[in-house]
């Protein structure tokens, strides 16, 4: 039993799903880690870029290729429209709004009226396959225990390749003059300005690149599921990454990556766990499904308060370079 | 003038409506009967509490019928609330439809108003689309009241009215949880992104002393009142004290704020199951014919509630000592403690009146409108928005700000779908953030 949970855990620890969140950490990563911005909405940038892909495809029947630019600039878009009222004020303004911005976007998509674009509550489907005809793996069981099919380990390979990618420019970028005026303006915003750097436009650059490896997220989440649903984009899924995030360690060029890992293992552990527990009936009264879920983001919770109370710069982070405060 | 009275559930009107609802009502239930009875039937009569899952069968179903004829040629799409599933079905020549489903949960069950013939329309327009819970191995009736279309023209001025005293009614909520956020901010600094699940909290308490332990809302309501205000002075004692003595930045306690949120609400669902729930009293009241509107009595009572704590919390804010202090320190704690006031009590004080606050909101918005484990969620970012609209740290900012949060998101429903009201006040918020990022009555330094 314990063999299964494990294996249960790393499946989902190495799959699809933990490589999206990855992927939304390092967005995160760059806007609050590195600059400082607190965005509350990173799920919102992961529906923009997933919708954008999706109508595209499903609804117009455009290419993959144009889907996936359509996502990217939607998330473009969405960053300027934050961006511009909220980047010259407190950090906590950015907060409210883009979380605020999140479940606007959801209201809007998940609405009856825009039914013919989004597909409304029941979403939208059969966008993933010029993505699934471009995979080279002939069908079959990979892996060994973890039984990934062959979709499975095509969407998983692109989705850790992208982070692999994102993550090398993220270093990239921090080692150059353009990533130390960011962990400047994260630092002291007023100094940065008083060397004459424009803090505004820094910070609307790191909203956009953060925002865009968002987005594309949001697109290797819903191409592993070949589906989407406003369901998906519950302001939750925006916790989760920062989970991930300050687990890893906020402001570390692997600490989305690694705390994806870390994050997906313990929670579906978790899940599994209680799943076995309630399903041998040792909890009298708790149905299955709820207690499941229900635990498991209190766990989150949980996971969250201790963290930035106790270590807040995570597993790989350093202390000394985050003192972060609204300023 | 109070001129009629009918369950204001499903009906708008008087005579006339009784007629036609009772035979659909009555219809809608024997064809739910017949389809369970069926079902049982073709299931062998397999025992009602069949341990095997594989045979439980849960279906929707129900008849559509105008002024006693059928109603043939409709389409109805059923979706599970996950979106994991959805199902679409045609009504039948004698009006009658069925949805088989692949387990109990919550459903979404919506009638495609297009598809009705010419010259029917349903009697609440709003209520296309109805959420139902189905629960093993039973039949879930969903009613749709069919009636004359509307005519919108001369219903114009009508529904307008009625807008605003629902909308007045939620922004009288909105302001009164809203109070202890702001000041919450203007002592210590805290955006407490938790506030929202503290009037669930407040709610929870008052639906399990009421429908757990059967105690009258009227006792159980002034004990969650109590209960909130405890567990928010624990949180301020327990979690935010320590915080601020040790000085921890403020991103970090909005994280910590964040992760608590998570745990609150989810505490709820474990206990309160997902679903929506009503209190045992007060619900289901005969509504009033008030004019051109109508309003539930204890709709009256929770808006004369609301104002009357409005009230009472602006003359303690103004005449007594307390209420001074709390200002002195929103307005600047240096200057308030080095003139003897005690911060780290006052700001103890504000969280426990803020926390009794929100559980009255709770309870009142458990009245008027549903319990469920996310209803704080949503309130908290409609709080933002009037908060920020009428100016961090402002008592009197937050109140007024509610107020214009839930007119705009309730009036917005005459000429809108009321599925993104709610997007209109968010809306309110980004403006409001672009010309005067200080709010109405906030000052300009505060948000530097």
């Amino acid at each position: 039993m314990i063999e299964t949970l494990f294996f249960d855990a790393l499946r989902s620890a190495v799959g699809p799903t933990a490589a999206s969140y990855a992927l939304l950490a390092v967005g995160l990563n760059l806007h609050f880690g590195y600059t400082g911005l607190l965005n509350f909405g990173q799920v919102g940038f992961m529906l923009v870029g997933a919708y954008g892909m999706a109508i595209t495809v499903s609804v117009f029947g455009g290419p993959l290729w144009l889907g996936v630019i359509v996502g990217v600039l939607a998330a473009v878009v969405l960053s300027l429209l934050l961006g511009a009222p909220t980047l010259r004020l407190r950090a906590d303004y950015l907060a409210i709004t883009t979380i605020a911005a999140g479940e606007i976007l959801r209201f809007l998509v998940r609405n009856t009226g825009s039914d013919a674009l989004t597909g409304s509550v029941f979403g939208l489907r059969q966008f993933a396959g010029d993505f699934y005809a471009l995979s080279p793996f002939p069908p079959g069981d990979y892996l060994g225990p973890l039984r990934f099919n062959a979709n499975r380990l095509w969407v998983t390979l692109v989705g850790w390749g992208l982070v692999t990618l994102l993550s090398l420019l993220v270093w990239a970028l921090m080692r150059s003059p353009w990533g130390r005026v960011l962990r400047s303006i994260r630092e002291d915003e007023d100094a940065a300005r008083s060397l004459g750097k424009n803090v505004f436009l820094f910070k609307m650059q790191s909203l956009i690149l953060g925002g865009v490896i968002g987005a594309i997220g949001g697109m290797v989440f819903v191409l592993a599921l070949q589906n989407l649903t406003p369901e998906m984009f519950l302001p939750q899924v925006t916790f989760f990454a920062f989970a991930i995030m300050i687990l890893g360690g906020t402001g570390t060029v692997l600490g989305p990556t690694l705390g994806a890992v870390v994050f997906w293992f313990l929670l579906t552990g978790l899940q599994s766990g209680i799943r076995s527990v309630v399903d041998s009936g040792a909890i009298p009264g708790v149905a299955g499904g709820q207690a499941v879920g229900a635990v498991s983001l209190i766990a989150v919770g949980l996971l969250l308060m201790v963290l930035m109370i106790r270590r807040p710069q995570g597993v790989l982070g350093n202390r000394e370079e985050l003192r972060l405060d609204v300023s | 003038m109070v001129s009629s009275s009918v369950p204001s559930c499903s009906v708008r009107s008087t005579r006339t409506a009784i007629s036609t609802v009772v035979p659909t009502l009555a219809a809608a239930l024997l064809a739910s009967v017949a389809v369970a009875l069926a079902l049982a039937l073709s299931l062998g009569a397999s025992p009602a509490s069949a341990q095997d899952a594989a045979t439980t069968e849960e279906s929707i179903g129900g008849r559509l019928a105008f002024e006693g004829e059928a109603v043939a040629g409709v389409t109805i799409v059923v979706a599970s609330t996950d979106g994991s599933a959805t199902f679409e079905t045609v009504t039948d020549a004698d009006g009658a439809w069925l949805v088989v489903l692949p387990g109990p949960g919550t459903y979404r069950v919506e009638l495609q108003v297009a598809t009705l013939p010419e010259g029917i329309g349903l009697r609440d327009p709003e209520r296309s689309s109805l959420e139902l819970r189905v629960f093993e191995n039973s039949t879930s009736a969903a009613i749709f009241a069919l009636g004359e279309p509307q005519e919108v023209e001369s219903d114009l001025l009508r529904r307008i009215l009625q807008g605003t005293l629902n909308g007045l009614k939620f922004g009288l909520i909105i302001g009164m949880t809203s109070i202890g956020l702001s000041l919450i901010f203007g002592t210590t600094g805290l955006v407490n992104f938790a506030h929202g699940d503290l009037v669930t909290v407040g709610a929870f308490l008052a639906f399990l002393l009421n429908v757990t332990l059967g105690l009258h809302l009227l006792i159980a309501a002034p004990l969650a009142v109590i209960g909130g205000a405890v567990i928010a002075g624990a949180l301020d004692r327990g979690i935010w004290r320590p915080l601020r003595a040790r000085q921890t930045g403020l991103i970090a306690m909005l994280v910590v704020s964040i992760g608590l949120a998570f745990v609150l609400r989810h505490v709820v669902l474990l206990f309160l199951g997902g679903s929506r729930q009503s209190y045992m009293d007060f619900t289901l009241q005969s509504a009033l014919d008030i004019g051109l509107v109508r309003v539930q009595p204890v709709e009256l009572w929770v808006m004369g509630l609301s104002v009357a704590m409005l009230v009472a919390v602006g003359l303690m804010l103004t005449r007594t000592r307390l209420g001074k202090s709390m200002r002195a320190v929103a307005d600047n704690r240096d200057l308030a403690a080095s003139s003897g006031i005690d911060v780290q009590r006052v700001i103890l004080s504000v969280w426990v009146l803020g926390g009794a606050l929100t559980a009255v909101g709770g309870v009142f918005l458990g009245m008027i409108e549903s319990v469920d484990y996310l209803m704080g969620f949503r309130l908290l970012l409609l709080m933002f928005a009037g908060v920020i609209l009428g100016g961090l740290g402002s008592a009197y900012g937050a109140m007024l700000g509610g107020l214009v949060v839930g007119l705009v998101s309730e009036v917005s429903t005459v000429w809108f779908s009321s599925q993104i009201k709610y997007v209109w006040a968010l809306g309110v918020l980004i403006l409001i953030l672009l010309f005067r990022p200080q709010g109405l009555l906030g000052r300009r330094e505060r948000f530097g």
